[in-house]
């Protein structure tokens, strides 16, 4: 019964936001603002596979733009050298970063806390500096030219609007599958990992295979944002892909709230909006970054959203606090 | 030059950097000594230490000695701050929040230094002249024995704090036993002060006395704080002559690496370095900690 209720209120917010994302394009006709959904959108997908590994399972990912820059440059580099199309360059970069991922992820997930934080960020590290010395294949800090746009079947997402509903799809693939994977067993599992290691486990939880699995899974989105990336622009500069921009990652999820899907596209949301419109927000974006990272944490750990509704429902009162808290 | 004196030019240069790496890393073990927290912000505090360097020098127009003076006091205050700031409110938190706090400490105080300093690169006149010293066939600059000399100092000197005094020896207890030390009358909040206080300090020496070979600069944190952090985990954290030989190892594999190989992928031996001793030995060499906790 309870099963059957929440599975229609999950997948109604599902089919809310799909139509929001389909008829958003009529109020939002300029090109330029198309091109910032774009951005949220990509970034959305990145967020969202970071959420399921911080916000769920409780692990800490400091690289996430180095998969989001090997996705793009896999397939980037296949196109732009070896002519190959976008759409057969997908399957690679997903398999690829999924391969790397896999690798890494087995010996860095043994880790905790701050040893796991500094092993990622050193993994996005060294994949950085590949992006900036492999210059045959990668064309160095000068960036990558000459990659091909997304054409399926002879249908080519030319324009910032055919590019926006790729990109919407893209992203409500992904939600599906947040949404279905919270929901099911592994998802379950997933939060008992995060609440104590040992006691999942003591449960017959496998708790690396579950960690690494995730983290693979995530890795995969920001592969998937990455090849989006890279069609859309047509450009790749390994400055787009180094730390801070894993920071920018982080800080999306933290604002967003840690363990709600949605969370993850409205920190994604934000954080893409709010440089675009506020220009003098431009030149001290990593000084605000920083600020509300350390303001977020101290006063609302479990993000804006969270945040916001704790303060409302402390407002209304205990009356309502039993039901309304739980996401 | 021959190759045997390129080799020995290459490892003066590796136990120099490896000693400001050290001087960084020994940074870490402050902190994590008496709090078991890992300070992403570490870096920012050598870079600030070179920056207010400039400060004092340029603008106050104080002689050096005195520039640094200030500079150290400024960056321990600065260190201190965000200790009560920010640690303090959330003691008891979890390490992911803590490493969130610590990189938004650090990506902030980077952005407030490139606002008040712009983002150019800063020159230091060198302590005591450029005239390299002949050795070997190769050359010291006069600056590397200052490096050298003040980072063996204060390693001296932390280890005899650490060990001989009531307040050092307070402080490791508070960072082992948090719960015991309070119930023997240590004031566990004011240990976490002082190793940020004296953390904050050691870094702005580091920045201050590698500024005149690499410039004072406001993104230099980073990267210099890796580093730091690397060497305290090869030479197992918490550990301070473990720190010094990992700091220095860190050094001369880089500068032989660069040297030698390729000098774009310099960086990358250092995160490659930092990942293998991550995952087979994340005690580091000297170290008896544990790196793979419940």
């Amino acid at each position: 019964m309870k099963r059957t209720s929440l599975t229609r209120t999950r997948y109604g917010g599902f089919a809310v936001f799909a139509l929001f994302l389909l008829l958003l394009p009529l109020a939002v006709t300029n090109d330029y603002y198309l091109n910032v959904l774009i951005f949220i959108g990509i970034h959305s997908i990145i967020a969202m596979g970071l959420d399921l590994l911080m916000g769920y399972t409780g692990q800490i990912s400091l690289g996430h733009a180095a998969f989001f820059g090997l996705g793009g440059y896999i397939s980037g580099i296949l196109s732009a050298k070896g002519g190959w199309t976008a759409l057969a360059g997908l399957p690679l970069a997903i398999l690829g970063v999924g391969l790397i991922a896999w690798v890494i992820g087995v010996p860095t997930l043994k880790l905790h806390g701050h040893y796991l934080a500094m092993a990622t960020l050193g993994f996005g590290m060294i994949v950085f500096i590949f992006f900036n010395e492999l210059v045959p294949l990668t064309g160095g800090p000068s960036g990558l030219t000459g990659i091909e746009g997304v054409s399926v079947l002879g249908f080519a997402f030319d324009s910032d609007l055919k590019y926006y509903y790729l990109v919407a799809s893209a992203l409500l693939l992904a939600l599906l599958l947040s949404i279905n994977i919270v929901r099911s067993r592994v998802g379950r599992a997933l939060r008992a990992i995060h609440g104590s290691e040992v006691a999942s486990s003591v449960l017959g939880v496998n708790v690396a295979r579950f960690k690494v699995a995730i983290f693979v899974l995530s890795a995969v989105y920001a592969a998937l944002a990455g090849w989006l990336y890279a069609h859309y622009i047509t450009f790749l500069s390994p400055s787009s892909f180094g730390f801070l921009f894993s920071v920018k990652l982080v800080t999306m999820v933290v604002i967003g709230s840690l363990g709600s899907i949605w969370g993850g596209i409205f920190g994604a949301a934000l954080l893409t909006s709010l440089p675009e419109f506020l220009f003098v927000f431009e030149k001290y974006e990593t000084t605000v970054f920083g600020l509300i990272l350390i303001l977020v944490m101290i006063f609302m750990p479990k993000g804006l959203l969270r945040g916001i509704e704790d303060l409302v429902l402390r407002i209304l009162g205990p009356r309502v606090k039993g039901e309304g808290s739980k996401g | 030059m021959s190759l045997d004196q390129q080799i020995l030019q290459y490892l003066i240069t590796g136990v120099t950097v490896g000693s400001i790496y050290a001087l960084i890393g020994m940074g870490f073990n402050i902190i994590y000594n008496s709090t078991e927290i890992i300070n992403f912000a570490q870096g920012e505090f050598v870079m600030l230490g070179g920056l207010f360097t400039v400060t004092g020098m340029r603008v106050l127009h104080l002689p050096l000695p005195f520039a640094a003076l200030m500079a150290v006091m400024a960056v321990a205050l600065i260190a201190i701050l965000f200790d009560v700031v920010a640690i303090r409110p959330l003691k008891d938190a979890s390490s992911i929040t803590l490493i969130i706090i610590t990189i938004g400490a650090s990506i902030f105080l980077r952005g407030i230094a490139s606002i008040l300093w712009g983002k150019e690169p800063y020159p230091i006149p060198a302590f005591s002249g450029e005239d390299p010293i002949p050795f070997f066939g190769a050359v010291i600059q006069p600056q590397s024995l200052w490096v050298m000399g003040i980072t063996f100092l204060i390693v001296l000197g932390l280890r005899q704090f650490f060990n001989r005094t009531i307040i050092g020896k307070a402080m490791l207890a508070s960072a082992f036993q948090p719960k015991a030390a309070r119930l023997v009358g240590i004031d566990t909040r004011s240990m976490t002060l002082i190793s940020f206080g004296l953390s904050g300090f050691v870094g702005a020496a580091a920045g201050i006395v590698i500024a005149p070979i690499s410039m004072a600069q406001y993104d230099i944190g980073i990267m210099i704080g890796l580093k730091g952090f690397c060497a305290a985990i090869i030479g197992g954290l918490g550990n301070f002559w473990g720190v010094v030989l990992g700091g220095v190892a860190l050094g001369v594999l880089e500068s032989l690496g660069a040297g030698l190989i390729s000098s774009g992928y310099k960086d990358a031996i250092a995160f490659g370095i930092l990942l293998i001793m991550l995952f087979f030995r994340p005690q580091g060499i000297l170290g008896k900690g544990k790196g793979d906790r419940v």
